[in-house]
């Protein structure tokens, strides 16, 4: 490459509104991580596979690593971070994350809950095979996928207000 | 950090035509979860690219006026599943392509790209394939449109002309094509999800008014040759007869005289050919059912 590209680049990042210079060759994962310190978008296989990296872009799911910085353009991200409240209190399902033993080495954690983050704001039951298939586009080498479906299926059941379902207590 | 030499972005599709002229070397990228996983892998590194990720104009599904249903080609996979035109008339595309990858990769990856990498697994080929869909491509001098068929040419090539600054637009299913059919898909893979499929199998059938007789049944498979292919012997055989499983077990069996699989390191031609003639059986029994018939 005889001389660097860039480009700037305005876009929502977890509710504030941000401005940087990006080299156009960066994947949303470098701009996320290497400007912003957005250190739970995590690097896996930077090919699409894993999830690591998956960040939330204007209400869906993408893996970051395979989405041009320069395509965040007017865009509203969200990461991991922007689940937390003002003061750094975990959200429900990262909480649930944490009751659940849902982590082992954590490096899947942040993907997994952004997935699970978009499955519960859109407000509907699922079954536990479509609870699977939604959460499908992750890898957990721990394999500790167990703890992490019941973490999200029980937040699904508090959210939905089923408090008396016998899930619960498992 | 990418290793490309340059990225060109389009802001409409006259641009994108002007810059594939300008520029006809440089790759076109869409949801780019094949461009850029080959770039990684070194196969199209250093390459120029052609981004048409902007053109929101070509994201959609809609009736157009001559009743073909046009599928804008950057709508994603899970936008054409939950699209409710989708589901009302090709209701098997929409379960189809929400068997690719995972999902995010579904919600990233675009039909437009899954037809003009020119493979034969992708998952919304054989379906397209067994609709007689119809490819949009506009290009320096407007549009021209392509009978799916004829857009592949051979396996990772398709019927686009760089020198005519051409670009794929849309995807149309003709209302003779969708009247009062329904049809069935199924990936045969190793894994649920990001998998590839071993074979693919996408039948859809139209039944007459009593519902007795095949009136029209057509069939597609992906990974069953170079590129996805019909297995028009097997159509012309059921077409015209009966609903009955006696039928449909020899429409099965003809599909070998169609199909010509390869033996990979995914599985081997004989147990490709194995599963095509169970899995045309299975959609055509599916496609009967949804479409009122009984066995």
């Amino acid at each position: 490459m005889a001389k660097n590209q860039y480009q700037l680049v305005t876009c929502t990042i977890n509710g504030k509104e941000v401005e940087q210079m990006v080299d156009v060759r960066a994947s949303l994962t470098d701009m996320l991580r290497g400007d912003f310190r957005l250190t739970s978008v995590k690097k896996g296989c930077e090919v699409g596979e894993c999830g690591a990296c998956n960040v939330i872009i204007d209400g869906e799911c993408y893996n970051s690593c395979l989405y041009l910085a320069v395509w965040a353009e007017g865009k509203h991200i969200t990461t991991l971070e922007g689940l937390m409240g003002p003061n750094g209190e975990l959200s429900d399902i990262q909480q649930a994350f944490v009751d659940e033993a849902a982590i082992q080495c954590g490096f899947c954690t942040p993907g997994f809950i952004m997935t699970a983050a978009e499955i519960l704001d859109r407000g509907v039951y699922y079954s536990d095979e479509e609870l699977r298939k939604l959460l499908s586009g992750h890898l957990c080498r721990c394999t500790g996928y167990e703890n992490i479906f019941k973490a999200v299926k029980k937040t699904m059941l508090r959210r939905l207000g089923r408090l008396d379902d016998p899930y619960l207590n498992t | 950090m990418y290793d490309m030499s340059a990225l060109y972005e389009a802001q409409s599709v006259e641009d994108a035509i002007a810059l594939r002229l300008a520029h006809p070397e440089a790759q076109i990228i869409a949801g780019g979860t094949d461009v850029l996983v080959q770039m990684r892998e070194g196969k199209r590194a250093g390459k120029a690219l052609i981004s048409i990720q902007k053109l929101d104009a070509l994201r959609g599904v809609s009736i157009d006026a001559e009743e073909n249903l046009r599928i804008g080609s950057l709508t994603s996979f899970t936008h054409i599943t939950g699209d409710p035109l989708i589901q009302q008339y090709i209701n098997v595309l929409g379960q189809a392509v929400d068997l690719v990858g995972g999902p995010q990769i579904r919600n990233a990856g675009t039909i437009g790209g899954n037809t003009c990498n020119g493979v034969t697994s992708a998952d919304s080929a054989s379906t397209l394939h067994a609709w007689e869909a119809i490819v949009e491509i506009t290009g320096k001098n407007g549009v021209r449109r392509v009978p799916i068929h004829d857009f592949y040419i051979k396996a990772g090539q398709v019927d686009l002309r760089v020198e005519e600054g051409e670009i794929q637009t849309a995807i149309l299913v003709p209302k003779a094509s969708y009247d009062r059919t329904y049809g069935s898909y199924i990936k045969y893979a190793m894994r649920n999800a990001m998998d590839i499929a071993t074979l693919g199998t996408s039948v859809n059938a139209r039944l007459s008014v009593d519902k007795k007789t095949f009136e029209r049944v057509r069939i597609a498979f992906g990974v069953a040759g170079p590129v996805p292919m019909r297995a028009l012997k097997a159509e012309s055989f059921i077409n015209g007869k009966p609903v009955t499983l006696a039928n449909i077990e020899q429409f099965g069996k003809t599909v070998l005289e169609d199909i010509n699989p390869r033996d990979s390191w995914r599985a081997t031609k004989a147990f490709r050919q194995h599963i095509a003639v169970e899995s045309a059986k299975r959609c055509l029994i599916e496609s009967v059912k949804l479409a009122g018939g009984e066995l």
